[in-house]
């Protein structure tokens, strides 16, 4: 076990991408002679998901990202021979581009702290030996053998950790409830079953750092007088139910599961439960009917789970990510964990940073942060020329802040406040090409299809409220579809059983909320500023800033855009599907979005001035457009950017 | 794996475990070994090898980093000791026989192997 290797080359964030690259990587340090003193080890996820492949070496801690099979030659040679740093493989700095070695000299952890997911990405997730080495089960056998579990529990109260999966009930007092339930046998459950739309923590976790969530439910199993634990992960998940699959037979070979845990006279089972993929899964009644093999339908929560859950016993039920946030409390003690976040919200949390933003990936910060730090700091901030509109928090049962609150701190009664909630923890960042109408529609359609179809109310109204979105969208909708649709929203609202139809209009009434004049626009103008709903715009170039680039005539995917060189060009409204290739790749701000009621019989016909949608630095458009005719032909000339057109 | 029946016996296999992964923590002496050309020519992989075999033996807490050629190339393989806060201490014309002395006196004791010393720089 002991041997004498001097530096560890841990890959992460390989995600499916390049399978024979570990393989090719041992494959040359072998080549090399450096097997004896290298280690290969397969790690979790760093957080750097859009760069993985990522490679740390150790020492000093080089950080590689964006790596491919072509680069491994020269790391060898580099880096474990020469111990020289390859410059090209570096992170670079968004702002100045500068490149930074070591990982956590990157400014955008500067911001995080790391509890939860400190050994993801640091340690082999398949090796117990590993977790043990950076401290794990000590907590364990520190409950075990020095605490009695009213002092477990006295502790995580004291510690006010709250429920990761985005309600945030006070996680002491539900292991409080159900010790104190009558029953001989008791559950604890970990739910893995993450089902949001762009939100991936707690697969990180469960593939990162299993033990974690397992060393948590051991110590929840002693806490609450437990015998029998179970993992509900989704089946969407192989590589998560393989990791903790593996970590679950390790920890018996341990002794750290099983009978008699380390001497001290309690027995702890914990059996995987896989879940077919129903979001209406991730919520905790039906769960625990998906656990005992029915329909995974909510039922009416008279009587709480921690009196009669799983199969009618008491039964704790936690996210994934608070489990694993009970060793380290166990660890460091109620009070250091209270000393992290705010008043009512302690410790951290993790999100999925995902949309746009230029470094998205897994975040974990400290709650009471501001989204403003999270998306500028953390993020990276928009993409170049591009402006923040919303983020949106919660997943389908979240809410869009906008940008003008992005000041605001993230906790349990903060962000329920703005209209949206903390959620698992997804975090879709969007800019001014985003429409909300089209983000509220898309959510109800993920929603519709989610909707277990047990109450009437979320079953129809919320394809109801979904087709008054599309027609939004479409620019069918009536002036009185509003109304209704805030009515619709209402009444699911307020009448639906459990979380996915009570939180299910969240969406739609967060952003009638702060986009109220964007359904006006939709619905009056027939017109969709960002240029996403496609049956309401047009494309039309300005004359007087084409430079005549031909950057818009490759982009168009229909060969529809004609002009000579260094003319003006024009965009053929017939040849036009309204995709805003042109308005992308335009780098002078000359291609504008107009209603599509201005183009008749393939001609735009008025001149517009308008102050609405996404602007570029350069100031809102105020230039006049000029009547636009349909040419005639596809121009030809225009292909191709002109020599010393810098790009 | 037998299994663990106390706290204690956790804590002494974590003990053991954790010089599998010493080159991920945080240590407070770094030996840089030169590995240029001119280094691995004078025998640089062998001296490095040595210092990993001896450090193993001591259980001791260093790590071990390579670095290219710094233009000394007569003088190779050269050694750097940084100890934290420490001056940077460079040896040259290392063998793999010299090993065991620098480690025993300069990172067990504290002394300079001063006849070895080709160099020496102040902290910073």
């Amino acid at each position: 076990m002991a041997d004498q290797h001097r530096a560890d080359v841990l890959v992460s964030c390989l995600h499916g991408r390049a399978p024979e690259f570990i393989p090719a990587l041992r494959e040359e340090i072998e080549r090399r002679g450096l097997a004896e003193e290298v280690k290969v080890v397969e790690t979790g996820c760093r957080g750097f998901c859009s760069m993985g492949p990522v490679l740390t070496i150790a020492p000093p801690g080089t950080f590689y990202t964006g790596v491919t099979a072509a680069d491994i030659p020269e790391i060898v040679e580099e880096t474990l021979v020469k111990g020289r740093v390859v410059q090209k493989l570096l992170y670079k700095e968004p702002s100045g581009r500068k490149a930074v070695q070591r990982y956590d000299e990157i400014s955008a952890f500067a911001k995080q702290q790391r509890i939860v997911l400190r050994n993801c990405g640091m340690i082999e997730p398949t090796s117990i030996e590993e977790y043990i080495a950076v401290g794990g089960y000590e907590a364990l056998g520190k409950a075990l053998t020095t605490m009695t579990p009213d002092a477990v529990i006295a502790e995580i109260k004291k510690s006010g950790l709250r429920g990761r999966g985005g309600a945030g009930f006070a996680t002491g007092r539900k292991w409080e409830q159900t010790r104190q339930a009558h029953g001989d046998v008791k559950h604890v459950i970990a739910n893995g079953d993450e089902g949001d739309p762009g939100a991936f923590m707690d697969r990180a976790l469960m593939e990162g750092d299993p033990h974690s969530v397992i060393e948590g439910m051991i110590i929840g199993g002693f806490a609450v007088g437990a015998s029998q634990g179970y993992i509900y992960v989704r089946d969407e998940y192989p590589l998560a139910v393989k990791n903790l699959g593996i970590a679950i037979a390790r920890a018996k070979e341990f002794g750290l599961l099983g009978h008699d845990i380390l001497g001290a006279d309690f027995d702890f089972e914990i059996k995987i439960v896989r879940g077919a993929g129903a979001f209406v899964c991730g919520e905790s009644s039906a769960l625990m009917q998906s656990i005992e093999g029915k329909v995974g339908e909510p039922r009416a929560k008279h009587l709480h789970a921690t009196e009669r859950g799983l199969w009618d016993r008491p039964s704790c039920l936690n996210n994934v990510e608070t489990w694993a946030n009970v060793p380290h409390i166990i660890n460091q003690g109620a009070e250091w964990f209270a000393s992290i976040g705010t008043e009512r919200s302690k410790g951290t949390k993790a999100f999925c940073l995902v949309g746009k933003v230029r470094n998205p990936g897994l975040i974990e910060v400290p709650m009471g942060i501001s989204l403003k730090t999270i998306v500028n700091e953390i993020g990276g901030g928009p993409p170049r020329g591009r402006k923040i509109k919303a983020v949106q928090t919660g997943g389908p049962s979240g809410g869009c802040i906008p940008a003008e609150m992005l000041d605001i701190p993230v906790d349990y009664e903060t962000l329920s406040e703005a209209g949206s909630m903390m959620g698992s923890g997804g975090m879709i960042v969007m800019d001014d090409r985003t429409c909300m109408v089209d983000i509220s529609r898309y959510f109800l359609e993920f929603l519709k299809d989610e909707s277990c179809g047990k109450c009437s109310t979320c079953r129809e109204g919320v394809k109801r409220m979904l087709e008054i979105l599309t027609n939004i969208c479409d620019g069918t909708a009536k002036e009185s579809d509003l109304p209704m649709l805030e009515a619709l929203a209402k009444t699911v609202a307020s009448s639906s059983l459990c979380g996915l139809g009570k939180s299910a209009p969240n969406p739609v009434l967060s952003t009638l909320r702060y986009f109220h004049k964007e359904y006006e626009q939709h619905i009056h103008d027939k017109y969709c500023a960002s240029g996403v709903c496609r049956s309401l715009v047009a494309y039309v170039i300005t004359e007087e800033k084409c430079k005549g680039c031909g950057l818009c005539v490759k982009a168009c995917p229909q060969d529809g855009i004609s002009g000579s060189l260094k003319q003006p060009h024009e965009i053929d409204q017939v040849k036009c599907i309204h995709c805003g290739a042109c308005f992308d790749a335009c780098k002078l701000d000359a291609v504008q979005i107009v209603p599509r009621a201005m183009v008749v019989d393939g001609k735009v016909q008025v001149p517009v001035i308008t102050n609405e949608g996404p602007k570029r630095p350069g100031g809102p458009l105020d230039v006049p457009v000029r009547n636009v005719t349909t040419p005639g032909g596809n121009g030809g000339n225009g292909h191709g950017a002109p020599k010393g057109a810098k790009r | 794996m037998p299994q663990l029946k106390s706290l204690d016996e956790l804590r002494s296999l974590r003990t053991r475990l954790q010089q599998d992964i010493k080159t991920r923590t945080e240590s407070s002496t770094t030996i840089t070994v030169g590995m240029g050309t001119c280094g691995i020519a004078a025998g640089a992989r062998e001296v490095m090898q040595a210092f990993l075999d001896e450090l193993a033996a001591r259980k001791m807490d260093a790590h071990v980093v390579t670095t290219g050629c710094i233009g000394m190339c007569s003088k190779e393989p050269l050694v750097d000791i940084q100890q934290a806060d420490g001056p940077r201490i460079t040896y040259g014309n290392v063998d793999t026989t010299m090993v065991p002395r620098i480690v025993e006196d300069h990172l067990v004791q504290g002394h300079v192997v001063q006849s070895w010393v080709v160099g020496q720089v102040a902290r910073g």
